[in-house]
C-alpha cells in the first residue's frame, strides 16, 4: 500500500495500481477515451492527464502507477486546460452526426463532450473528410473512418485478445489513420468477424452491418411468413440498457415482444442447441470409437468466428471439426424443410430471422453451404442483440408491458443444457452430460462435469492480458471417466488463447479427445453482437452466470431429454447421424 | 550622423536561429517509416517560406507542388498528377531565379524518382507503402538490434550484470562493442531532438567494465548437430555462441595463433585491450564452443572435407588481405600494408620504427590505427597522406582528431604518385601529386582533381599502405563457392546458394565493415543454420526491464569520453580513452527518453524478447 494525495484528499491505495485506478478508489473519475484496462493502456487520447507534484509535464493517469507520497491533481488549471483542448482536438476530427449514429446514448465521446459542456463549435472542424475510405458495405463489420478517433482500441483488442492483427495504425503524421493491416481489403484480411473491435470501440466508427430494414420489410409483407429464433446468450443481458429489472427481461418476454412486432413464429435456438448435442455427441462417440481422435481432438463447430479462424490459420485441422452445423443453421435448415412441410407453408415464403449475440453469424448465414434446395439461405437475416434493441426502440416496445409467451410448437421445448451453449464451457458440459448417457444408457450426476465451468475470466483461462505474462494456462482442461474410458477435454475462448492451445496440441505438448472453442472472451455472452456500455467493464462472464443460473433452475437439464427433440427423431430424423440428419444438420468445410 | 551603423542581430533573428537548430536536430533524428511524400511536401512548404516572392516559379510553383502532393497523400488524385508534378517541378528547377526555388523543386523531382511506388499506392489504394514497424530508433539502427533502452535502464538502476545479460541476447561481444563499436544506434537517438544523442557506446563500456561474473545462459538440449565455423572473428564467434546456446556443437577453425580475428589482429591494443577481448571470448567459449587455432582451411584441411564431416559450415574468414596502390616503387623495402603492420602489433612482434619517418597512405579508420600504432612503435614523425580533404576521410572524426593530438601530421589533398627508393632498394620518399577539390558526385562525395602544382617529395623511411582490405578467396572459389566483386556471395539469410550446407557472413561477405555488422551477420547465420538443421530454437533472456521515470526533459549535455594524457607515446599501447564514472553514467542514463515506454513504443512495443 502507498499513501497518496489526490485533489487534496489523502488516501491509502495498493501500490501496483495506476493513478486512474487510484482516483476511482478516491471516487474521482479521470476522463479517458482510449484506456481499456490491460488491453490498451497507451496514453493516446491524453484526456486522462493529471498533474503530479514534482513533474513539469502532465502525465497520463492510465499508464502510470502510483508511488508513495505522490501528490496528484486532476482539476488544476493546467489539467483542465489540457483535457479540454485535447477533447476539442479529438472532436474536430470526429464526424459528430449524433442524431443518426447508432452509438448515440452509449458513446464515450458524446458523454465527454456533454460532460465538458462543449456546446459550441470546437476548433476548425475537419471531420476526416479527406479520408476517402472504400469499405465493403456487405461485410458484417462496417467501419466509418470519419468517426474514428484513433484510440487504437480496435488494434489492441484484435492484437492482444484475438491475435488476428486485422487493424493497424497506418500512415504517419496527419495522414495516419486506422486501417486494415498490410493494406489489405477487409474481406481478404482473415478477419474472423468476431466483432470484438465493435464492442470495444468507444464511438460509432465500428458497427455491425445493419439488417433491421430487411426484417421490417418482411414483417410488413402479408405474403411472407416470418420465423425468428433467439440465441441462448441473448437472454443473458439484452435488456441491460433498458433500465428494467433483470427478472423481467426473460426470454419468454422477448418472445412476447417479437410476437407483438408481428413475427408469426418465435423459437429458441436452445432447441437446436439440444439437437446439436445429439448430433455432435453421437459424432464424438463414433469418432472416438473409430480411433479418429488419436492424434488430434474433435473440435466443436458452433462458433462461426472460430470456424473462420481455423479455416484461415490451421486449415490442416479442419477435418477435426465436428461436421454438425451450428444451432443457428440447424434451425434454419429445419424451418425451411420439416417445419414448412408440417405447417403446409411454401419454404419460399418464409423469411427466417435469427437474433444472435454475434456478428460472425451474419457471415455464417451467407455461406454457400448454408443454402437449402431452392438455393435460398436457410437463415435469411441475422440480427445482433443491438439491432434487436434498436428495432424495439423504433417500435416503442416497452418490455414492462409485454406478456411472457411460450415458444411455438414443434420446437417449443429447450433444456438447461441448451441454454449454457451461450457461455464458455457450456457446449462441452452439455455434450458430456448427453455423451455419458449415449455411452452408458444412464444419466450422470448433472454436476459431474462442473470442472469445465468457469465463473470468472481468470477461472476460464481467459485473460485480457497476455496470459504468458501471468503464467496461467490459457485454457481449462479436465479428464472424465466415460464408462471406463478416460475422456480428455479442453475448453477455451478468445483467439489468442485458442492459438496457444492449438499450438500446444500440434507440438504434442498436450493431447485431448474433445475441445470446445468460442472466439469471443467468455463465449457468446461476451459476443461481438452484444450490448455495448461506456464503462469498459467486460461482461462476458457475468452474463454467462445468468445462463448458468437458468440451467441450474431448469426442470430438464439433459439435451437428450428434450421431448421435442425426441419427437423430431421419431417423426423425421430417425437417429443421430442418419442420412436425413446428415443432409440437413451437418455440413462440409 | 547615421550614414552607416553597426548591425546587431535582432532578438527575433536569434530566436529563429535557435529554432532552426531545433529543426536541424529533428531532421537528424527523423524516425524511420515516415510517408516520404508527406515529408517532402512539408520540406517544399518550408522551402516556400524562404521564397522572397520575386520570381513566379518559386513564389507560386512551390505552393502548387505542395498542394498537388497533398492531394496525392489524401488519396484524391489521379495517376496523371505524377506527370504534372514532375513537369511543374522541372520547370521550376529550370526557370526559378535562384537556388531557393531550384533546390526545392529538385526535392519534388527526387521524390518522384525515388518514391514512385508510394505515389501510385496513395493514388490507387489510398494508402502509403511505408509505416512505422520499429518503434525504437536506436534498437532499429543497431544491426544486431540490441535492446538499447533496456540496457540503458538497467545500467541506470545499477544492474550491470543484467545489462550485459540483456546485451548478450543479441550480441556476445558487449565488452568489445563498449570499446570499439561505431554505435550507429546513436545516430537516430530521439534525444537529439532535445539536445544530443545518449552516449550509448560509453554506457555499454561502463556496464562491461563494472559487471561482475556472468554465468553462461541456459543451453537448449543437445541436438548432436555439428557446425564448422571457419574463422574465429566476431562473425564466426557470434554464430558459434548462439549455435552452442541452441544445443548444437560449433567448432571454430582459426588460422592464426589466437581467436578474435580483426578484433585482435586489426584493432590496436590502445583502443581495445586484449584482456577485454579475451573476456568476451572466454564467455563465448564457456557456452561450449570448441576451437582449433593455427589451422588454415585450404592448406591444412579443405572445405570439402569439412562439408563431409559437419552438418553445416559457416564461412567467416574476414578480409585479411590488403589492396595495392599500383604505383611505381610499391615493391620497395619498408613498404608494408596496414593489415600486416597491425597484425604484427597484435601478435606483439611488430618491428620497431624508432627514429623513423613514416608515411601512412589512406584516410580510413585503418589508416588512423596504422598512424597511431606507428607513433607507438617509436616513429619520429608520422605523416598521413590523403588525396581528399580531412572532412572527406572515412575515418570517424574523433579517430582523426586523436591521431592529430598524438602528433601525427595530416597531408591532405595529395595523391600518391610514386615511391622513391635508395640504392639498397629501401624507401626514401613518397612523391605525391597535389589535388584540388572538384564536383560532388551523385553519391554525395566530393571528388578531387589534379591541381596545377608540381609533385612534392615527402622524405620517409617507411610507408604503410592503408587503402583497403581484400578477402583471400582462392580456396573457396576453387571449392565452388560463388563470389562477387572480391567477396563471398550469400543471400540475406547467410546461405550460399547452391552450396548444399554452407553459410557465409562477416567482412568476407560484406566487405570490410564494423564489429557490430559482423555480430549481426553471425546472429542471422545462427538463426538460419538452426532452421536449416530443422530446428527453431529461440534465444531469449529473463531480465525484467525497470519502469521508466516520467522523464523531465531539461536539456543536458552529453557525457563524452575523454582521453588520458599520453605523456610518452613510444611503446605505450595502454587504453587511451577513459571510461565514464558512475556519476556520469547515472546522469547519462537519466537522459534516455525510453522510447520503449513512450510514444509508439508504448502502443506497439518494439522490444523483441526473443529471436
Amino acid at each position: 500500500m502507498v499513501n497518496i494525495v489526490i485533489n487534496g484528499k489523502s488516501i491509502e491505495v495498493p501500490s501496483d495500481i495506476t493513478i486512474l485506478e487510484a482516483a476511482r478508489i478516491a471516487k474521482i473519475e479521470v476522463p479517458h477515451l482510449c484506456y481499456l484496462k490491460d488491453i490498451n493502456e497507451i496514453g493516446a487520447c491524453r484526456l486522462c492527464v493529471v498533474e503530479v507534484e514534482g513533474e513539469d509535464r502532465l502525465i497520463p493517469a492510465c499508464e502510470n502507477k502510483v508511488r508513495e507520497g505522490m501528490v496528484i491533481k486532476t482539476n488544476s488549471p493546467k489539467v483542465r486546460n489540457a483535457v479540454r483542448n485535447n477533447l476539442e482536438l479529438i472532436l474536430s476530427k470526429h464526424k459528430a452526426e449524433c442524431t443518426s449514429c447508432v452509438r448515440s446514448g452509449n458513446c464515450q465521446l458524446q458523454d465527454l463532450a456533454n460532460d465538458y459542456n462543449l456546446t459550441c463549435e470546437y476548433r476548425d472542424k475537419d471531420d476526416n473528410e479527406k479520408r476517402l475510405e472504400k469499405w465493403n458495405s456487405e461485410f458484417p463489420i462496417i467501419r466509418d473512418a470519419q468517426k474514428c478517433v484513433q484510440c487504437m482500441r480496435c488494434v489492441s483488442v484484435c492484437d492482444k485478445v484475438q491475435g488476428m492483427h486485422v487493424w493497424d495504425l497506418v500512415g504517419t503524421g496527419s495522414h495516419s489513420h486506422i486501417g486494415v493491416t498490410g493494406n489489405r481489403l477487409i474481406e481478404f484480411a482473415d478477419c474472423t468477424e468476431c466483432g470484438q473491435c465493435i464492442t470495444h470501440c468507444p464511438v460509432g466508427a465500428l458497427t455491425e452491418r445493419d439488417d433491421t430494414k430487411k426484417v421490417m420489410k418482411a414483417l410488413a409483407d402479408p405474403e411472407v411468413v416470418t420465423v425468428v429464433q433467439i440465441a441462448p446468450a441473448i437472454r443473458s443481458g439484452y435488456a441491460e440498457s433498458l433500465g428494467i429489472d433483470p427478472s423481467v427481461a426473460t426470454v419468454a418476454r422477448l418472445a412476447g415482444a417479437l410476437k407483438m412486432m408481428g413475427f408469426d413464429y418465435v423459437f429458441d435456438t436452445s432447441f437446436t442447441a439440444d439437437l446439436t448435442i445429439m448430433e455432435e455427441g453421437s459424432e464424438l462417440i463414433r469418432r472416438l470409437q473409430a480411433g479418429d481422435l488419436k492424434k488430434y481432438p474433435m473440435f466443436t463447430s458452433c462458433c462461426p468466428g472460430w470456424i473462420r479462424f481455423i479455416e484461415s490459420q490451421y486449415p490442416e485441422l479442419v477435418p477435426q471439426l465436428s461436421s454438425a452445423k451450428s444451432p443457428q443453421q440447424m434451425f434454419g435448415a429445419l424451418i425451411k424443410s420439416y417445419f414448412a412441410e408440417k405447417n403446409g407453408i411454401d419454404p419460399k415464403k418464409i423469411v427466417s430471422v435469427s437474433i444472435m449475440p454475434c456478428t460472425a453469424k451474419k457471415g455464417e448465414a451467407e455461406l454457400p453451404e448454408m443454402k437449402g434446395e431452392s438455393g435460398a439461405p436457410d437463415v435469411d437475416v441475422v440480427l445482433t442483440t443491438r439491432e434487436l434493441m434498436r428495432m424495439f426502440s423504433s417500435e416503442r416496445v416497452d418490455l414492462n408491458d409485454i406478456e411472457e409467451v411460450p415458444f411455438d410448437s414443434l420446437f417449443g421445448e429447450y433444456t438447461g443444457a441448451g441454454v449454457i451453449f451461450g457461455t464458455t464451457g457450456g457446449v462441452m458440459e452439455a455434450a458430456l452430460r448427453s455423451g455419458y448417457y449415449l455411452v452408458t444408457g444412464k444419466n450422470p450426476d448433472v454436476d459431474a462435469f462442473s470442472d469445465v465451468r468457469a465463473v470468472s475470466f481468470d477461472d476460464a483461462g481467459v485473460s485480457f492480458k497476455d496470459v504468458s505474462e501471468s503464467g496461467k494456462a490459457n485454457w481449462r482442461e479436465a479428464t472424465f471417466d466415460l464408462a471406463g474410458t478416460p475422456l480428455r477435454v479442453a475448453v477455451t475462448s478468445g483467439l489468442v488463447n485458442t492459438r496457444k492451445l492449438i499450438d500446444a496440441i500440434l507440438a504434442g505438448k498436450v493431447s485431448y479427445d474433445f475441445v470446445e472453442i468460442m472466439a469471443c472472451p467468455g463465449g457468446c455472452a461476451g459476443g461481438g453482437g452484444q450490448p455495448i456500455h461506456c464503462d469498459d467493464v467486460e461482461r462476458g462472464m457475468t452474463r454467462g452466470a445468468v445462463l448458468r443460473d437458468i440451467d441450474a433452475s431448469s426442470a430438464v437439464r439433459f439435451s437428450h431429454e428434450n421431448t421435442d427433440v425426441q419427437k423430431l427423431y421419431q417423426d423425421w430424423l430417425g437417429t443421430p447421424g442418419s442420412e436425413i440428419a446428415e443432409k440437413y444438420l451437418h455440413r462440409e468445410y | 550622423m547615421d550614414r552607416i551603423k553597426i548591425e546587431l542581430q535582432s532578438s527575433e533573428q536569434r530566436a529563429l536561429k535557435e529554432l532552426y537548430g531545433m529543426l536541424e536536430r529533428r531532421v537528424e533524428a527523423a524516425p524511420s517509416g515516415l510517408c516520404p511524400i508527406d515529408v517532402v511536401k512539408n520540406m517544399i512548404t518550408f522551402s516556400h517560406s524562404q521564397s522572397c516572392g520575386k520570381c513566379s516559379p518559386c513564389r507560386i510553383g512551390l505552393e502548387q507542388l505542395a498542394r498537388m502532393m497533398d492531394k496525392v497523400t489524401s488519396g484524391a488524385a489521379e495517376e496523371s498528377i505524377i506527370d504534372e508534378i514532375e513537369k511543374l517541378a522541372q520547370s521550376i528547377a529550370d526557370s526559378a531565379d535562384c537556388v531557393i526555388g531550384t533546390e526545392a523543386a529538385k526535392m519534388a523531382l527526387s521524390s518522384i524518382a525515388n518514391f514512385k511506388d508510394d505515389y501510385l499506392s496513395h493514388i490507387n489504394n489510398g494508402c502509403c507503402t511505408c509505416g512505422i514497424d520499429r518503434a525504437i530508433a536506436c534498437t532499429d539502427l543497431c544491426p544486431a538490434h540490441v535492446d538499447v533502452p533496456g540496457y540503458v535502464a538497467l545500467i541506470g538502476a545499477g544492474r550491470y550484470e543484467d545489462a550485459i545479460r540483456l546485451m548478450r541476447k543479441d550480441n556476445p561481444f558487449p565488452s568489445v562493442c563498449g570499446y570499439v563499436c561505431e554505435h550507429p544506434c546513436e545516430r537516430g537517438c530521439r534525444r537529439i531532438m532535445v539536445d544530443d544523442a545518449i552516449n550509448i557506446c560509453g554506457l555499454k563500456r561502463f556496464a562491461a567494465d563494472n559487471a561482475g561474473e556472468i554465468p553462461v545462459p541456459d543451453k537448449a538440449e543437445s541436438t548432436g548437430k555439428k557446425i564448422a565455423i571457419i574463422g574465429g572473428g566476431p562473425a564466426g564467434l557470434t554464430a558459434a555462441f548462439f549455435l552452442a546456446l541452441m544445443g548444437h556443437q560449433p567448432h571454430v577453425y582459426e588460422q592464426r595463433a589466437k581467436l578474435g580475428g580483426m578484433l585482435r589482429y586489426g584493432i590496436p591494443d590502445y583502443r581495445l585491450p586484449q584482456d577485454i577481448l579475451d573476456k568476451d571470448i572466454n564467455n563465448i567459449l564457456a557456452a561450449g564452443v570448441t576451437y582449433e587455432c593455427n589451422v588454415s582451411v585450404g592448406k591444412d584441411v579443405t572445405l570439402d572435407e569439412l562439408k563431409s564431416q559437419y552438418d553445416a559450415v559457416y564461412l567467416s574468414i574476414g578480409a585479411h588481405d590488403d589492396k595495392k596502390l599500383g604505383i611505381e616503387g610499391e615493391d620497395s623495402k619498408n613498404v608494408v600494408s596496414a593489415v600486416e603492420m597491425l597484425r604484427a602489433a597484435g601478435e606483439g612482434n611488430a618491428e620497431s620504427l624508432a627514429g623513423k619517418r613514416v608515411v601512412v597512405i589512406g584516410g580510413g579508420n585503418v589508416a588512423m590505427d596504422a598512424t597511431r600504432t606507428a607513433l607507438r612503435l617509436g616513429a619520429s614523425k608520422v605523416t598521413c597522406v590523403y588525396r581528399r580533404r580531412i572532412e572527406d576521410m572515412t575515418a570517424l572524426p574523433e579517430e582523426v582528431q586523436d591521431a592529430q593530438m598524438e602528433g601525427a601530421r595530416m597531408l591532405i589533398l595529395h595523391a600518391p604518385d610514386h615511391i622513391e627508393a635508395n640504392e639498397n632498394g629501401e624507401v626514401s620518399a613518397l612523391w605525391a601529386a597535389p589535388q584540388m577539390v572538384s564536383t560532388i558526385g551523385s553519391d554525395g562525395r566530393t571528388s578531387v582533381k589534379k591541381a596545377d602544382k608540381p609533385n612534392v617529395r615527402i622524405p620517409c623511411d617507411y610507408i604503410v599502405v592503408a587503402i583497403g582490405q581484400a578477402v583471400d578467396l582462392k580456396h573457396f572459389e576453387e571449392s565452388g563457392i560463388p563470389t562477387n566483386r572480391g567477396k563471398l556471395k550469400a543471400d540475406l539469410t547467410g546461405f550460399v546458394a547452391g552450396s548444399e550446407k554452407v553459410f557465409a557472413g562477416g567482412d568476407a561477405e560484406s566487405g570490410p565493415a564494423t564489429v557490430i555488422r559482423a555480430v549481426a551477420a553471425g546472429k542471422v547465420a545462427a538463426a538460419n543454420i538452426d532452421e536449416f538443421l530443422g530446428y527453431s530454437h529461440e534465444i531469449t533472456v529473463d531480465v525484467d526491464i525497470p519502469e521508466p521515470d516520467h522523464a523531465t526533459i531539461t536539456p543536458c549535455g552529453r557525457v563524452n569520453l575523454t582521453n588520458r594524457d599520453v605523456e610518452n607515446i613510444d611503446g605505450d599501447f595502454g587504453i587511451v580513452t577513459e571510461g565514464m564514472s558512475e556519476q556520469e553514467a547515472k546522469q547519462e542514463c537519466s537522459r534516455c527518453l525510453r522510447c520503449d515506454c513512450f510514444g509508439y513504443g508504448k502502443f506497439k512495443g518494439g522490444r523483441s524478447e526473443q529471436w
